[in-house]
């Protein structure tokens, strides 16, 4: 075979490239198999408890079976007294979180746009933020008693640093050519704040609020349960008192629910918030 | 009633120059590309125009008025399109048309004006992130002409874009800047792009920049064949030979 060419027109086949067998990363997951996945999450540890409970290896008294836990639970809910306690509980989430977030959202835009708010603010913050809000029970209590109030600043407290620091850092990282730009077309400060940067950051700070949403509830159940006299969380204590296993079931399931009912709502507000930045 | 630089000396830090005095005299109208080695301090010289950084000696004024501040007379697009990515197309064109007392039906006219003009009209209600990148730099400069700005300055507009489309882009500021009449300072890598665009160019030497060569530029036609010409690729060679010099000196200062 003499007939050797330096230029090939024709390009020689490709051969196939064998399917990748190894599928660390970006493996992709029909939907259909994805949806299958989530039903699973729920209901194989669901039959689990059904047939640990069931088989009486572990007595009924410490993990009753989900028909008993059922029964609890409308007879809470018979009694009015499962309705009284979760409006509540709620009722102090809402107080405690929304006052958080009217200090820490205005607090961390301020840090995240004026110079001198960063260092005045980051490093007493900084420190505020590690200091556990639970330890400042006793402490709380010994302030403001055992009545709402201290219950409500246990919320505020667990939230209001980590929520203003995550503002900021959101707030910060608007680009500074978008910034420049505005300028360039006539928008002084106050009009940048409010037309640009908020705008800008809000998908991130509904972001920070989701999960600081998370933090406010997980507290009110634990302020229930050192001092109240209504409440999830007081309710949980009481039962305790009596082994009513099947009532801590029961409330432990309704907790749950009310908070993935919240985190799914914030998340579709912040779907639609954040069109833009998806 | 011009563009013009007095004395123009510009130090990010204290004693280390970007730019020593520039004077400079743009009429209103003119096309002007600035080319210049990295370190010429280029895009520093539109940032000054824009009012965005403040000179440390000497005074830009427009129009015999000083340059204080950035301001809706000079417009302003830079390689990134900068777009408010929650606003569609056509409120990112009205965003500087909503500060002035204009009404709503003024406004709508203006920007469907624009948006007419750069070729957007079916995309005016989409969202930036959903465009091309040339579509994107489009908006970016019907925005920065909303106000009808007596100077529009552009900083490597076409810098991130792929050939075609800029070629496309070329021809388009063109026709945007006869249609208007705006006096157009832009500043670019690529030699090509300026002696093409520019009916002057400025070429910037380095450490400090200052201005090293004010070429005026006539083209021999209109359209992008131009560039194949024999007098067109003679400036270009010429203008890059200057600025390839600037480049090695550039280097050689910074090895020194």
């Amino acid at each position: 075979m003499a007939d050797t060419t330096l230029v090939s027109v024709e390009s020689p086949p490709v051969e196939r490239a064998a399917a990748p067998r190894v599928k660390l990363l970006k493996t992709g997951v029909s939907r259909r198999t994805a949806w299958l996945l989530r039903v699973a999450s729920v209901v194989v540890p669901f039959v689990l408890w059904w047939a640990v409970s069931g088989s009486g290896i572990v007595p009924d008294r410490f993990l009753p079976a989900p028909p008993e836990v059922w029964a609890a639970f409308t007879e809470m809910a018979a009694s009015g007294d499962l309705q009284s306690d979760l409006l509540a509980s709620l009722g102090r989430i809402g107080a405690g979180f929304a006052l958080a977030v009217l200090i820490s959202v205005p607090l961390g835009f301020l840090m995240g746009t004026v110079s001198w708010a960063q260092p005045l603010f980051e490093p007493i913050i900084g420190i505020l933020r590690y200091l556990p809000a639970s330890a400042f029970i006793p402490l709380l209590i010994i302030w403001l008693g055992i009545g709402e109030t201290s219950k409500i600043a246990l919320l505020v407290l667990g939230v209001v640093f980590f929520n203003t620091l995550m503002t900021a850092d959101v707030v910060r990282q608007v680009p500074r050519r978008l910034l420049d730009v505005s300028a360039t077309l006539g928008a002084g400060r106050a009009r940048v704040a409010a037309r640009v940067v908020f705008p800008h950051a809000l998908p991130g700070i509904l972001d920070a609020l989701r999960v600081n949403a998370a933090v406010a509830y997980n507290l009110v159940v634990v302020a229930e349960l050192i001092a109240a006299t209504s409440g999830l969380g007081y309710r949980i204590t009481r039962a305790q008192r009596f082994l009513q296993t099947d009532k801590i079931f029961a409330i432990l399931i309704v907790i749950g629910l009310i908070g993935l009912t919240i985190d799914v709502t914030l998340r579709v507000v912040r779907a639609r918030v954040g069109r833009w930045s998806a | 009633m011009s563009l013009r630089f007095e004395g123009v000396s510009m130090a990010y830090t204290p004693g280390v120059p970007v730019l020593e005095h520039i004077d400079l005299e743009i009429p209103p109208g003119e096309f002007v590309t600035i080319v210049g080695a990295s370190g010429s301090g280029k895009s520093t010289l539109l940032s000054l125009v824009a009012g965005l950084t403040r000179a440390t000696e000497g005074r830009i004024t427009l129009d015999g008025r000083p340059v204080e501040g950035p301001g809706p007379d000079r417009g302003m697009a830079f390689q990134s399109p900068s777009l408010y990515p929650w606003r569609t197309v056509e409120r990112n064109v009205a965003f500087g048309l909503e500060t002035r007392d204009m009404s709503r039906q003024a406004r709508k006219e203006r920007v469907a004006w624009l948006l007419d003009e750069v070729g957007l009209t079916e995309h005016a209600a989409k969202l930036p992130g959903s465009l091309s990148g040339g579509q994107q730099q489009r908006v970016s400069i019907a925005r920065a002409l909303a106000r009808s700005p007596r100077v529009l300055l552009l900083d490597e507009p076409f810098g991130a874009l792929d050939v075609q489309t800029k070629e496309d882009m070329q021809l388009f500021i063109r026709r945007i800047w006869r249609d208007l009449g705006t006096t157009v300072v832009m500043v670019t890598h690529d030699v090509e792009e300026a002696v093409f665009l520019g009916r002057r160019v400025l070429v910037l030497a380095s450490d400090p920049g200052r201005v090293a060569r004010d070429l005026r530029v006539e083209p021999p036609g209109e359209g992008l064949e131009v560039k194949r010409t024999a007098a067109f690729l003679a400036v270009r060679a010429q203008v890059e030979d200057l600025v390839r010099r600037e480049h090695r000196a550039h280097l050689a200062a910074a090895h020194a």
